[in-house]
């Protein structure tokens, strides 16, 4: 292997202090990486009706030819990680190997224009290889997964034909040098979520649902763009795209400050929209109109993390801009905070299994900004890094169970699905875990970064870091708890309890739920004839394996520092080979020192939050439906307290449920009930409305106008000198005649004399 | 053109030019003013070519020979036959044209003099002494090369434009 | 050769286009007055780059004409769709915009 992870001859002078333009092959080949799954999509597009598996098989043998190339490209970002040495020592790179991290950048100038050079290129460096393993080895397992889950499907080729162009989209993305390319992923990762959300686009509801997906993004593209042209004519004397030189005209100061305001907030907006945050998260859920391994794509490898990962990449902007460094609030850090809270409330009202999922993912996203936000980097993007694998898992698995009860309807049609499906019941019990942060999975040590990176812990000495965020490790701790919580009720009422769907419900079970009964359009009906639902394939359970198993080992990537059960040379790893730290092209942030006591105290919270949803659903749920011998969902008040009342007898018992009573009325029912429901009316009510509000308002100050102003302050006025001019009344009349010819008259009439009179002005 | 710049031996006086622009000059405005006034769609189509024939012509006195091919393949061979199936399509009235009423000329006709009283003053006054050498055509690498190097931005955009109209006239027109 | 004979017979081109597309009815017609303005600048671009000695008059004006080409291709695919549904195209018929 050493001829394949050593080094080529540096062959140019680079151009800046951390940036190499020669590597090794797989770095300097990783354009490969996209290639594949794009060729792949033109090939299945064309010939993939003829082929045997009908495209399928070209798809994955793209996507695992990618994936082992950006296994390959790892392996090399370390060794060249902690060997490269810059050709040119003399101008002040360190001279120590692995000293300085020297990302490698290709490129060659795709057109100019008028004296710009619009550049095509990649640029490798830790975060852009560890976005590869993602997309690919999340992609990989859906393509897999699709072809039993979608096996039925009247597009299945097409479908497939998108996967491979999604993923291709994504790492096109991740692998961009500069905005400009980055814009060209980001469009065509929006307009591939499009076609697969609206994958089923027979049914209104799919295809608004893309729409909405679409127009929504489309809202923060208009700041996507804006902030491109910012960046473009502030950075550096202006006139590049280049990333890194952006980022290096920034660290170095060359920027003005109020260009930075500008643009940071504008790419905020793109990001709000692309990542969910809170206010433009409205297409994330609805965007579960499409299938599920789409969901699983969208939400844990593409789509969504396109807006983290591009605050990751120009993080100078944000981070000078957003004034991270030494505050205790800023504007990205607290939108962050409320997406995350907020989704977190959401998803406890949510009877759609994929829909606690969606809302899940827009408080994780919520993390992962917030992350950003309180200046801990690193943090982020390992949170991004965990996160794919497991909010893959609990989609592929929520979409295994879905396939067994052709429903997405928790309450309606699941309940007791361990019995039928144990398999996929522990991958999902495995991804619950680890999204919730228990000890020691990749959740817990990602989210407890990230509350340490806020620097807000004051016990015991604090954390350090770039500033003080108490308020924002509040709202991190709170939303542990409530990860906490609401994976535990999905976890219950979809594999607890009785099973409430198939024979109990007949047809019904299909007719209300637009996706669960057009998802296997072909054996929907004909699945009930064969009794319970069943265990999923191999090809269905085999990716759930994985991604439970890279969800339990994940965290392990970036153990804390300190952290004595194993060497030194174990800990921070991720954060060593990922973040470009002294490097020319990143920000001088601060590490946050990590805190034993905030961890136990974070894991403390997150198990009360279990603790409680447990107690309510495993213990009172439960015990109430033994009694009625029938399968409930939630505690109906009523029904326990005249069940309380029929054991009379029991003293304890009553004692018990006053206990219980209060303790449900403080915790579980405020975020439960009140809370959650607060949040969810907000969302539907508040923010969905607000575009129709801002329609219906124009619409109204427009009908005010037509009926005062117009009608009868202006028809009035006719009116009343009509009897003085008549002629002058008719004429003004005519002007509003809707004929495009008078108008155009008016027009070039206006335009004759403003020109005319300038004319005089300054000419005659 | 190189039998243009040949008759004009004498390039200040560019006689042989000045004719020929005068000649057509006068039959493209009055072709221009039957393209408004005829009352038949398909006589206007007809007199239309006769105006965009003496553009070219033009283009070729100011030493545009490109441009001036590109004028008669795209505009006579394509847009006036384009024309002429939309008037074949909507069996407009191949007859006259219904009349127009007076006030109606009359509006347009007080905007169009205005229009030109302003141009025309301006131009003047503006313009009094430019003078026009036409030394030899430019050729048509030059105009390539300007596409492709120096505009190639605003040459992929038309490109752009040119497909978009291709779809939306076809969702425009089609029949569903 | 003067510019102004030009630059006045580019002018006097646009009025009458600014004419047709103000005074006739027919919506093919409009569409063949807008061509004559669109002409007329053409002449203009050609002889201000004839002036200069610059390359770039010539460029717009063939951008002018591929711009033009997809203007009569979009036109008159509206006018065949106002005939389709109104059976005609008479544009003062056309006022769904009356206030």
């Amino acid at each position: 292997m050493s001829f394949l992870f050593g080094f080529a001859e540096p062959s140019s002078v680079p151009t800046s202090s951390t940036v190499a333009h020669s590597a090794n092959w797989f770095l300097e080949y990783a354009w490969l990486v996209p290639l594949l799954p794009a060729l792949s999509f033109v090939g299945i597009l064309f010939f993939g009706k003829r082929m045997r598996y009908r495209g399928a098989e070209l798809g994955i043998a793209a996507v695992s030819l990618s994936f082992l190339l950006a296994v390959c490209a790892g392996f090399a970002w370390i060794q060249h990680r902690d060997n490269f040495v810059l050709p040119d020592a003399a101008s002040g790179a360190p001279a120590t190997p692995g000293e300085s991290y020297v990302a490698v950048q290709n490129s060659t100038q795709w057109l100019q224009s008028g004296g710009v050079e619009f550049g095509a290129g990649v640029l490798v460096d830790g975060l852009s290889v560890m976005m590869l393993l993602v997309v690919t080895i999340v992609s990989l397992l859906v393509h897999v997964y699709s072809t039993d889950y979608v096996g039925d499907d009247k597009r299945y080729t097409h479908f497939f034909a998108f996967l491979s162009l999604f993923t291709a989209a994504m790492l096109f993305f991740v692998l961009s040098d500069n905005i400009l390319q980055m814009i060209v992923g980001w469009e065509l990762v929006g307009v591939c979520s499009f076609v697969l959300i609206g994958h089923w686009w027979e049914e209104k509801p799919n295809s608004d649902a893309a729409l909405k997906a679409f127009l929504t993004n489309r809202v923060g593209d208009v700041g996507l763009i804006i902030g491109t042209i910012t960046l473009f004519f502030a950075a550096g004397g202006g006139h590049t795209f280049d990333t890194i030189k952006i980022n290096e005209a920034i660290v170095q100061g060359e920027v003005g400050h109020t260009a930075l305001v500008v643009a940071s907030l504008c790419l905020m907006a793109a990001v709000m929209s692309k990542s969910g945050q809170f206010i433009l998260h409205t297409w994330l859920p609805d965007a579960m109109a499409g299938p599920t391994p789409v969901s699983a794509l969208i939400h844990a490898a593409t789509m969504v993390v396109a807006g983290v990962f591009m605050i990751a990449r120009l993080y100078p902007v944000f981070f000078e801009g957003m004034q991270i460094g030494g505050s205790s609030i800023n504007l990205m850090a607290t939108i962050g905070a409320v997406t995350l809270v907020f989704g977190g409330l959401l998803a406890f009202v949510q009877d759609d299994i994929k829909k606690v999922l969606a809302y899940s993912t827009v408080s994780q996203l919520g993390y992962m900004v917030m992350a950003l936000g309180v200046g801990a980097w690193t943090a982020a993007v390992f949170h991004l890094f965990t996160h794919a694998f497991f909010k893959a898992n609990l989609f592929l698995g929520s979409g295994s169970v879905a396939h067994a009860v052709h429903s997405f309807d928790m309450k309606k049609d699941m309940g007791g699905m361990r019995k039928f499906m144990p398999k996929t019941y522990i991958t999902f019990i495995i991804g619950s875990l680890a999204l919730a942060g228990l000890f020691p999975l990749a959740g817990f040590w990602s989210k407890d970064e990230i509350l340490v990176g806020t620097g807000g812990w004051g016990l015991f000495g604090g954390t350090g870091g770039n500033g003080a965020y108490t308020f924002h490790l509040l709202m991190g701790v709170f939303g542990a708890a409530l990860t906490a919580a609401y994976m535990t009720r999905c976890v219950y009422l979809t594999f607890h309890g009785e099973f409430r769907g198939g024979h109990a419900h007949g047809g019904h079970a299909h007719g209300g739920h637009a996706h669960g009964g057009h998802e296997h359009g072909g054996h929907a009906h004909g699945g009930h004839a064969h009794g319970d639902p069943h265990e999923s394939g191999p090809r269905i359970l085999v990716p759930l394996y994985i991604l439970s198993g890279l969800a339990v080992v994940a965290g392990f990537a970036n153990l804390p520092a300190g952290f004595q059960l194993v060497g030194d040379s174990w800990t921070e790893r991720f954060g060593h080979y990922v973040e470009p730290y002294k490097s020319s092209y990143f920000p001088a942030i601060d590490h946050a020192t990590p805190s034993w006591s905030l961890a136990v105290v974070a894991s403390v919270v997150a198990l009360a939050g279990a603790g409680a949803a447990i107690y309510y659903y495993f213990v009172k749920v439960d015990r109430l439906a033994d009694q009625t011998q029938q399968s409930l969902t939630e505690l109906p008040d009523g029904l326990s307290k005249s069940n309380a009342l029929a054991g009379a007898g029991h003293r304890v018992l009553v004692n018990k449920y006053y206990l219980d009573h209060l303790y449900e009325g403080v915790i579980v029912a405020f975020t439960k009930g009140p809370l959650a429901r607060a949040a969810y009316w907000v969302n539907q009510k508040v923010i969905d409305r607000t575009v129709d509000k801002a329609g219906e308002t124009a619409v109204l100050v427009g009908r005010h106008v037509y009926d005062v102003v117009d009608q009868s302050v202006i028809d009035g006025f006719v009116d009343g000198s009509g009897r003085v001019s008549d002629a002058t009344g008719e004429e003004l009349r005519q002007i509003n005649s809707g004929k495009v010819q008078n108008y155009a008259a008016i027009l070039f009439a206006m335009a004759a004399v403003l020109a005319g009179t300038f004319l005089i002005i300054f000419a005659l | 053109m190189s039998l243009l710049a040949a008759l004009s031996a004498d390039a200040d006086l560019y006689v042989a030019q000045n004719v020929f622009f005068a000649v057509i000059a006068a039959a493209m405005v009055f072709s221009a003013v039957r393209v408004v006034t005829t009352g038949n769609v398909v006589h206007a189509a007809l007199w239309l070519v006769v105006v965009l024939a003496g553009v070219a012509a033009q283009f070729i006195l100011l030493g545009s020979d490109f441009v001036a091919v590109t004028q008669v393949l795209v505009y006579i061979g394509a847009v006036v036959v384009l024309f002429l199936f939309g008037v074949m399509l909507t069996r407009a009235s191949l007859g006259d044209d219904e009349s127009v009423g007076d006030e109606k000329r009359v509006m347009a006709a007080v905007v169009g003099v205005l229009l030109f009283a302003v141009m025309a003053t301006g131009l003047i006054h503006t313009y009094e002494d430019g003078r026009l050498v036409i030394e030899n055509p430019q050729s048509v690498n030059v105009v390539s090369d300007a596409i492709f190097s120096q505009y190639i931005v605003a040459f992929e955009a038309v490109s752009v434009l040119l497909l978009a109209a291709l779809i939306g006239a076809i969702v425009v027109a089609r029949k569903d | 050769m003067l510019l102004n004979q030009f630059l006045l017979l580019s002018a006097v081109l646009f009025c009458i286009g600014v004419y047709g597309v103000l005074a006739r009815k027919n919506g093919v017609l409009v569409l063949m007055s807008i061509e004559l303005i669109l002409n007329a600048v053409n002449i203009n671009l050609v002889a201000f780059g004839a002036l200069t000695a610059d390359v770039g008059g010539e460029v717009f004006a063939l951008f002018t004409i591929a711009v033009a080409a997809a203007e009569v291709g979009i036109g008159l695919a509206i006018v065949l769709l106002i005939y389709r549904n109104r059976r005609s195209i008479d544009l003062s018929e056309i006022d769904l915009m009356k206030g």
